[in-house]
Order: structure tokens, then C-alpha cells, then sequence
């Protein structure tokens, strides 16, 4: 069965390897520099004290700050990716794969699990980006569309979190069929009526963003995230010229139509749970009876 | 015709006959013997050089000047039965992108596809066969009216990928290719999707789920052009080949992996050899395969589609 973990845990892990942090008690800020203490920063979750900056975290810090307590059952762990093309670079994919495994501890760039979110059950898929670039493979498209299984099965609500450079390069046209795969089960949700909530956070791009990122009965960002079809560096080289400031920015994407808002990362779960008790509770007065 | 590099031996056969032909009428001599002798050797190189094409070569030939596009499929297919249908209804019509009705042998037809551009200037104007959000929402905005109206969706796939540029950002290039494959994958008619030149990545795939995915014998279909590949693996563009090796992007390979649904066959050399040939073989093989799809009740064959695509993948 799943196993839970707690959130004291989530804290210290999420923290205890940063580089930047001489003897892991201090955190520097990637934009302004000023640094704080491990703890009061992820008492912060994980957004800078000063300029606001939301640092990239993973699965599990995210899980500790939607589920209820943290509590929550991780669907399918152990999947792991099955090198289809036996692809071989200047290495071979396998060999990246074991070194992201042991470098981050992870066993791949998505998590899925179910839990509750204020009091509802839901189903919560969410990216990490340190494994591999947070690239879409077979193994991210399965456990996402597995995760939609069991949210079809008992009429929960799915939550996707991304975090991705794109497409994974070593499983080719596997990869790109991780877009169809995940998108038509999306598309199986809303004939159902289920509630599907995206939110991008820095760096969502590529086959991410052309298929479940933007796909959200409602779609929230991060503030400051990158999310794009294309790189950036893709555009400059098209255009021929400089990116306009903010281009690509979650700010650009809500003033261009494709956001419904951007939330600070400790208003997430409040604004979530709001949607979902529009979309998806039962009625008031039927919940009433039924609690206690 | 123009040659690509691995086509010099024909192209040299293919001098040597012609001046032995002329020759041979200037001077009046017979020269029939050498003529045959000349002949034979052609069609035994050519044979000997597109039977054993390497995923490059098939890439080059995918890309080939001469090859036919898709309006030039539609149009042969239909016998100019063809009513094309321009823009997206909000922003403007792509040139990269069309569509429209179409009629095979009296059986309508909702088409849609890349467009790409038959000489210098038509390249630009068709952006290279490369969409941008609009083109993608026309593509969608004419597979809904052939849901309305019951018809099945025919798309050609033929894109080097859908642009990068700054406006296609703005106007959500990614949700737009998002939301065709979201819709395709539970629209409620058949949908044929043939791979006719270059199946780049999202930009393929914005038109590319279906009940059948079918790639001619000398396309391509993957993630990445082998040239981005190249670079990004590689830090070098000259890993092109090796690329091409290692993405697995021919048709036998994808249906090996079975990531598409099946092959058509090519005349000898490439579809741009003979495209009057190439045209008859894919008409017919859309209406055998539109015969087949009509017969089953669209309940059963969305299930099956989105079985289909809930397969794909390896993993342990
Ligand atoms: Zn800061």
C-alpha cells in the first residue's frame, strides 16, 4: 500500500542538498541573493522573503503543501522507463537515466497520488524537473494517464502540477505520443464532468505546454514562470531579434488569454479547494449531513 | 529532376543513356545494344540505391524540391471536386495550413494539411509548411463542421514543424495544438491521418490522432528533426545521420514500435518520381480504409482510437 510522510520530513529533504547552502542552513536566492535560513525559507514555501522569487521544488514539497496534513498514497512508484529505441547519443540513455536516478533520488521526472485536498479527494500529478529536465517519456505519460484512470474510476478531481522542459529526446516519437496519450485521457475527464485544474510553474515548454499544461478546466501559473511552446532561444533565433521584456513570462500568458490567474504559491491550495467547491463538492446542506 | 547526393549513379546512368540516345539519332547508327545495356544497369541501381535507403536518405527524399504536397494530393484525388475552406474565424487564415470538402469517387470528405510551398516565393508565402495557432484552430474549425455534418476527416501531415515565432507565442501556439489533439482524439467520425512528407513533432501531431495513422514508405515522423537533434545531443549539427539512426523516425521503424498504423507503398525512387501513380495508390487506399471505418458505429471506434494511443509507450 502507499505510505505517508510527514511534514516536517518534507522540509528538511527538499532542502538538505542544496549546493548553494553553506552547511545546508542557508539559502540564497538565484535572483536577488539575499539569503535566509533554510528553515524560515521553507516555512516560506519555498518563495524568497525579499523579491518573491519561487524557487523550483518537486513532488513532494508540492504534495506537503496541497494535501491535507501531507497525507497522501503514491500511485505507481516504481515504473521506470524501458529505453524502447535503446538510444545512444554521446551516452547511452540508460546511463543517464541511472545517473538521474541516483543523482536525484527520484525514479522519475512526474509523481502521482491521491489524497485530500480541504476535506475532498483528489488526484495530484506533479512534475520534477531536476530528473532529466522534468522530460515527458513513456514513463511520465503512463503514470499520468494512470493517475486520470483513477480519478475517471472514483470521480476525483485531478490536479496537474508542471514543471517541464518538453519532450523526453532519447525516446523520440514515444515521447511525442506521451501527447496524445495524456491529452485523450484529459479529453475522457471532461466527458465525465470531472475537474481538471493545470498549474504551470517555471519552466513548463515544449510538448508540456502543447498538451495537458494547457488543457485545464482551469489553467493557474506560478508567478514569473517561464511557459512557452517554444524556447525562448527558439524565437530569438527565428525573429532575428531581442525578446520583448516579460515575454513568455506567466504575466505574458494571462495578458495574451491563456491564464485564468496567477497565484502566489501559499495561496495554491486555498484557490484550488475554492474551484473544486464551485465545480465538484456536493451540495451544502448534503455535505452537512454526511460529515461527522 | 533534381538529384540528391546519393542519386549521382542514376544521375550519370541517366546522362550516359540520354547521350547514347542522342547519339545514336544524330548519327543513325544502331545503338540499341548499349542503349538495353545502359538501361539495364539504371534499373538495377536504382534498385540497388532505394531499396536499401538509410533513415537519412529517407529524410532527404521526404524533403525532396519535387515531391507533391498536399494540395496537389487533393486536388489529383478529387479530380478537382475540391472546396476549400479558409481561416480560423478569429484571428486570419494560415497559408500553412489548409482544408476544405473534397469529393473521392463520390464519397465526401473533410481534408485538411500542411501546406508547403512549390517555389521560392510560394515558400514564404506557404511559411514552409509551418502553422501557427490559427492554422491549427481552421484545422479544428473544419474537423468539428465534419462531426456536424457526419463526414470523415482526411489530414496530411507534412510540416517541419509548427513555427517558433513570436506571434505564434502570443496567440498560444501551444494550446492550440493542445487542444486539436484533446478534440481529435474523441471526435466523433473517422479520422485518417497520412504522413505525406515531413511529420515533425507537436506541429505533426496538432493533426495527427486518428482512427488510422498511416506514413508513405519515404516520410519521416519523430520528436525532433534529426538537424535539432543532432545539435542538442550532439552540440554539433554533423551527428544528422547518426540522429536519424538513433530516433527511429522511418515508417518501418514507427510500425515496428507501433506508433502508426501502417505503410503505403511509394513508386520506385520516391513519390515526386511518379506523383500521378502516388496519387491513385493513396485514393485508394483512403477509400478502402474509409469503407472500413464507415462500417463500424463511432461508439465502438473512439474506444478503440483511445485505446490505441493509451498503449503507446515502454516502460517496466
Ligand atoms: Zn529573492
Amino acid at each position: 500500500m502507499g505510505w505517508f510522510t510527514r511534514n516536517k520530513e518534507g522540509i528538511t529533504t527538499s532542502t538538505k542538498d542544496k549546493k548553494e547552502t553553506p552547511e545546508g542552513l542557508w539559502y540564497k536566492c538565484k535572483k536577488c541573493k539575499v539569503i535566509v535560513s533554510v528553515e524560515d525559507h521553507g516555512k516560506n514555501v519555498w518563495v524568497c522573503h525579499n523579491c518573491g522569487h519561487h524557487e523550483r521544488i518537486n513532488a513532494r514539497e508540492y504534495f506537503q503543501l496541497l494535501f491535507d496534513e501531507g497525507k497522501h498514497t503514491e500511485l505507481n512508484a516504481k515504473l521506470s522507463s524501458g529505453d524502447p529505441l535503446k538510444f545512444e547519443d554521446t551516452k547511452k540513455y540508460t546511463d543517464r537515466y541511472q545517473a538521474s536516478v541516483k543523482k536525484t533520488g527520484l525514479n522519475e521526472a512526474v509523481s502521482t497520488a491521491y489524497g485530500k485536498l480541504n476535506n475532498q479527494d483528489v488526484v495530484i500529478g506533479c512534475m520534477n524537473f531536476n530528473f532529466i529536465g522534468g522530460s515527458m517519456g513513456s514513463v511520465v505519460g503512463e503514470k499520468i494517464a494512470r493517475a486520470i484512470d483513477h480519478s475517471l474510476k472514483y470521480h476525483k478531481p485531478f490536479i496537474m502540477i508542471s514543471k517541464s522542459g518538453g519532450a523526453r529526446m532519447m525516446e523520440a516519437a514515444f515521447s511525442l505520443m506521451q501527447m496524445a496519450k495524456t491529452s485523450s485521457k484529459l479529453a475522457q475527464l471532461g466527458q465525465k464532468g470531472i475537474p481538471y485544474v493545470s498549474v504551470l510553474t517555471d519552466p513548463t515548454t515544449g510538448g508540456v505546454t502543447a498538451s495537458f499544461a494547457m488543457l485545464g478546466d482551469i489553467n493557474i501559473a506560478e508567478p514569473g514562470a517561464l511557459i512557452g511552446f517554444a524556447g525562448p532561444r527558439v524565437v530569438k533565433e527565428t525573429i532575428g531579434k531581442d525578446l520583448p521584456e516579460g515575454f513568455q513570462t506567466s504575466e505574458f500568458l494571462l495578458e495574451h488569454g491563456f491564464l485564468d490567474f496567477i497565484s502566489h504559491r501559499k495561496d495554491l491550495k486555498a484557490k484550488i479547494g475554492l474551484f473544486l467547491t464551485m465545480t465538484h463538492s456536493q451540495p451544502a446542506t448534503e455535505k452537512s449531513t454526511k460529515k461527522k | 529532376m533534381e538529384y540528391l547526393d546519393f542519386e549521382k549513379p542514376i544521375e550519370e546512368l541517366e546522362a550516359q543513356l540520354a547521350k547514347a540516345q542522342d547519339l545514336e539519332k544524330e548519327t543513325e547508327t544502331d545503338m540499341s545494344k548499349s542503349v538495353k545495356e545502359l538501361q539495364e544497369r539504371l534499373e538495377s541501381t536504382k534498385k540497388d540505391i532505394y531499396k536499401k535507403l538509410s533513415p537519412w536518405q529517407k529524410v532527404q527524399l521526404s524533403r525532396h524540391p519535387q515531391r507533391p504536397y498536399t494540395l496537389a494530393y487533393i486536388e489529383a484525388m478529387t479530380e478537382g471536386n475540391f472546396l476549400e475552406l479558409h481561416g480560423d474565424r478569429g484571428v486570419k487564415d494560415d497559408k500553412a495550413m489548409v482544408g476544405g470538402w473534397g469529393m473521392l469517387n463520390g464519397e465526401p470528405v473533410m481534408f485538411i494539411g500542411q501546406q508547403k510551398g512549390i517555389n521560392t516565393k510560394m515558400r514564404q508565402y506557404r511559411n514552409f509548411g509551418m502553422p501557427n495557432p490559427e492554422g491549427y484552430r481552421k484545422a479544428l474549425r473544419l474537423m468539428k463542421m465534419a462531426e456536424k455534418f457526419n463526414r470523415p476527416v482526411v489530414s496530411l501531415i507534412d510540416t517541419p514543424g509548427a513555427f517558433p515565432g513570436l506571434e505564434a507565442e502570443e496567440r498560444g501556439q501551444g494550446e492550440a495544438i493542445a487542444r486539436n489533439i484533446y478534440e481529435m482524439s474523441v471526435l466523433k467520425v473517422p479520422i485518417i491521418c497520412v504522413v505525406i512528407g515531413e511529420g515533425a513533432s507537436g506541429g505533426a501531431l496538432g493533426i495527427g490522432v486518428g482512427d488510422r495513422v498511416l506514413m508513405l514508405e519515404n516520410t519521416w515522423y519523430s520528436v525532433i528533426s534529426p538537424e535539432s537533434c543532432s545539435s542538442i545531443l550532439w552540440r554539433s549539427w554533423d551527428y544528422k545521420e547518426q540522429a536519424a539512426d538513433a530516433l527511429k523516425l522511418t515508417a518501418p521503424d514507427m510500425l515496428k514500435n507501433k506508433l502508426i498504423d501502417g505503410i503505403i507503398k511509394e513508386p520506385l525512387g520516391g513519390a515526386h518520381q511518379k506523383p500521378q501513380e502516388m496519387f491513385e495508390i493513396l485514393k485508394k487506399e483512403l477509400l478502402k480504409e474509409i469503407t472500413e471505418l464507415k462500417g463500424k458505429t463511432i461508439d465502438k471506434l473512439i474506444e478503440k482510437r483511445l485505446a490505441k494511443f493509451a498503449k503507446m509507450g515502454a516502460y517496466k
